[in-house]
């Protein structure tokens, strides 16, 4: 049966779209290429940001200001505005669905300070925040009988023309890991929330595996553009083995950061942008980097932070009750992605985007903490509602009816078989994920980017050498895990080519030939567009 | 040293001797011996629930288990395996749907106080590896019981002020539900997130007495014909 709304993505931001279309009237697929409930957001540790003022003074204003603060001049102040001013809607409608939030000893949703922040901000659930929203937000999907299809990659949103030869979409082609085929599902609207591509630094990265920007590269190729890719968010305290993050929570609990000789070196609560750099100083000095919460206690530590406590000594072998920390910056959240408008649009009619692929410039060029699980919910209802509404004007439509096929996405699959794979992807996967945590990272140089750039572009030359040697059409991981390399080695590029482009310093952004803010040309959205030219816009 | 790894056949595999996750293996040997050998895996901090498997009879986290020599591999148990070690979730995860593991209805306004949340932290702390039901061994028996991680998330909403239809929830579980379970703690012992379901079962048991639902295996075993035991 045909779908009014197709939801690519599974995670916070698709979840909550499906949702609100569902609630809309729409019938609604959700597809996502693994199981809802391991998507990204389950990760997300520390909060998600309304000014409540349960736990000490704060007002939107002030949320506003501290988000656009910490953009950098690159936020839409309209969309910031509209944010902030939702937050409280989007936690009285989470906690009406169910979702365990920490209490205050008053009985009221509990609130702490994460970086950036004038007061404490973060609405929590323990360490475990992200965690149970996801699952909460499952648990309702199952309760509104909304359709799910797991285990199915996207490979192609398809598109047509209209008379007057505008890009409308008509539906997606996605690759059934178990069976090996590829189905075609057809919708007037199709939204994507397929996350964001942090793993192009490949283990230099708090992010699951499957954070490849899947649906960023599909969006591209059907037309749309992107912006502000080069603003990748290196959170400060990644555990220093493993990358595996420990939340800022943490640290806005008092928790300090620590070098080699015991000193503390910088302002814990400042942006990530301002103690990611300042950690990266003391790095370059020579210092080890410890984080240090012995000093809040052991009941303290289980109660507010049993996550970060188990993660310690699971993967680092440290317990933080008694022991130091020893941490890195890692690449977290990319700020850029799908480029849409106020109401979620990319430029082709019926194609939206929201979550951390999309990019709804309220973060600009820096993130706060807890601002990214707010922009899902309040996003996220509105692009389920706007989906919604341009489906039933086209269903109305009877003009439009086009046949779709798979037939160019079969082709693609039968060619990526025949690549050769005279050379090892994954090889070449770790070097990229390590060429660009030394070099696309916290600080980055002009000349060197550039040499970066040409080992992007030849290996993307070089894709036809590569390939899988795994040919079986069942569950097969390797074409799936190359596909995915393939879309990251194409948003590797974009990412160069916005951080080559913008000759200054801005938040994430930080270029050390030239370490200043330069209002005049680039406090503007970098927006790449299918023929990778960069252009800036306001 | 050697793994062996449940695939069509058993495969023995030789890696380099160091303290790592299992996890860090099955990714080593995909990307550098043989990348046709199928698993899951995500977040690798133990919160996704992708990489549950079977090692020595017992079922982990890969990423949170640290492999030895020796050590035998498998897929979870009752769930269709569809390549090595990746099985098919979607038949157990229908199980929360069938339960009706969800808050039935809006709950606007609600006061919660530090004691209401607590009641439940732990349960919500569910991350749907499935451990617990490759674990189960009533599934060998009857393959429509709700199960234990389906039942663990009933007890989280039904525990919850904000349910106001706990009645039909204890309803729903009777049957392939609550007195299916033989309480032998198996999920419990395999739970990565300290979860019992077996007390969660208890509990939904006790409930359920409440609401006027007896044990049907208690009546029909030992049940006089005043319902008195007779045991």
């Amino acid at each position: 049966m045909k779908k009014n709304v197709i939801v690519i993505g599974a995670g916070g931001a698709g979840l909550v779209a499906a949702i609100n279309a569902h609630e809309n009237g729409a019938n609604v697929l959700i597809i996502t290429k693994d199981y809802s409930t391991r998507s990204q957001t389950c990760m997300a540790q520390g909060g998600i940001n309304a000014a409540l003022s349960n736990a000490g003074e704060d007002s939107i204003e002030a949320h506003i200001q501290n988000t656009l603060k910490s953009a950098h001049g690159l936020a839409n102040e309209d969309a910031v505005r509209f944010m902030c001013q939702e937050a409280p809607n989007a936690i009285k409608w989470l906690d009406s669905i169910g979702v365990p939030f920490s209490r205050t000893s008053e009985s009221k949703i509990a609130q702490r300070t994460l970086g950036g922040a004038s007061a404490p901000r973060a609405c929590y659930a323990q360490d475990y925040t992200g965690l149970k929203i996801l699952h909460t937000l499952y648990d309702k999907c199952l309760s509104l009988n909304i359709e799910i299809l797991n285990e199915r990659y996207l490979l192609e949103c398809i598109t047509d023309k209209n008379d007057n030869e505008e890009s409308y979409v008509c539906g997606v082609s996605v690759l059934n890991k178990r069976s090996g085929e590829i189905e075609v599902y057809e919708s007037p609207s199709v939204i994507i929330a397929t996350g964001g591509y942090s793993r192009i630094y490949h283990t230099h990265s708090t992010n699951a595996v499957g954070s490849s920007g899947d649906g960023i590269v599909a969006a591209l190729r059907a037309g749309a553009r992107v912006s502000d890719m080069e603003f990748v968010q290196f959170h400060p305290t990644a555990m220093k083995n493993s990358a595996i993050l420990i939340s800022e929570s943490a640290r806005g609990a008092g928790g300090y950061l620590l070098n080699s000789k015991g000193h503390r070196f910088t302002n814990e609560l400042a942006p990530r942008d301002e103690v990611a750099r300042a950690i990266d100083d003391e790095i370059l000095k020579g210092e080890e980097i410890f984080l240090d919460i012995r000093h809040l206690g052991e009941e303290f530590i289980n109660r507010e932070l049993p996550q970060e406590r188990k993660l310690a000594k699971l993967y680092e072998d440290i317990d933080p009750v008694s022991e130091l920390i020893p941490i890195k910056p890692v690449a977290h959240y990319t700020m850029g992605g799908i480029e849409v408008d106020e109401n979620s649009k990319t430029v082709i009619d019926g194609l939206y985007a929201v979550g951390e692929c999309a990019n709804h410039k309220v973060h600009g060029a820096n993130r706060l903490g807890g601002n990214s699980l707010l922009e899902l919910i309040v996003f996220g209802k509105q692009v389920g509602e706007n989906a919604t509404k341009y489906a039933f004007k086209q269903n109305n439509d009877i003009s439009r009816g086009v046949d779709i096929s798979a037939k160019s996405s079969d082709e693609f699959i039968i060619k990526i078989k025949e690549y050769t794979n005279e050379i090892d992807f994954y090889q070449k996967q770790k070097f990229i994920g390590d060429l660009f945590y030394l070099h696309v990272a916290i600080k980055r140089d002009k000349g060197i980017l550039e040499y970066v750039l040409q080992d992007v572009e030849k290996l993307l030359e070089e894709l036809p050498k590569m390939g899988v040697s795994d040919k079986s059409k069942i569950y097969n991981t390797n074409l799936i895990e190359f596909l995915e390399f393939k879309n990251m080695l194409e948003l590797s590029r974009l990412v160069l080519l916005g951080a080559i482009s913008r000759d200054e310093s801005r938040g994430a952004h930080f270029r050390v030939d030239i370490p200043k803010e330069n209002n005049e040309e680039f406090k503007a959205h970098s927006i790449i567009d299918r023929d990778g030219s960069v252009s800036y816009e306001n | 040293m050697k793994i062996k790894i449940q695939r069509d056949t058993i495969v023995e595999y030789t890696v380099e001797h160091k303290e790592r996750t299992l996890l860090e293996i099955l990714t080593e040997l995909k990307t550098m011996q043989d990348p046709s050998l199928t698993f899951s895996s995500g977040c690798r901090s133990s919160v996704c629930g992708s990489c549950a498997v079977v090692v020595n009879g017992k079922e982990v986290l890969a990423c949170a288990y640290h492999a030895k020599n020796g050590d035998v591999i498998e897929p979870l148990k009752n769930s269709e395996v569809i390549r090595d070690l990746v099985v098919n979730m979607d038949r157990a995860y229908e199980f929360n749907a069938k339960s009706k593991a969800w808050q039935s209805t809006f709950s606007e306004d609600m006061s919660l106080s530090q004691a209401d949340e607590k009641i439940n932290e732990t349960q919500s702390d569910c991350i749907l590896c499935g451990a617990c039901y490759s674990a189960c061994p009533v599934y060998a028996v009857n393959k429509e019981f709700l199960g234990p991680f389906s039942l663990t998330r009933v007890w989280r909403y039904i525990s919850d002020k904000r349910e106001e239809n706990p009645k039909e929830k204890i309803d729903t579980i009777q049957t392939n539900g609550v007195w299916d379970c033989t309480l032998c703690n198996e999920c419990t012992l395999v739970c990565p997130q300290d979860i019992s379901s077996k007390a969660d079962i208890e509990k939904l048991r006790a409930k359920s007495s409440m609401a006027g639902y007896m044990d049907p295996n208690f009546s029909s075993i030992g049940g006089g014909f005043d319902g008195s035991p007779t045991f």
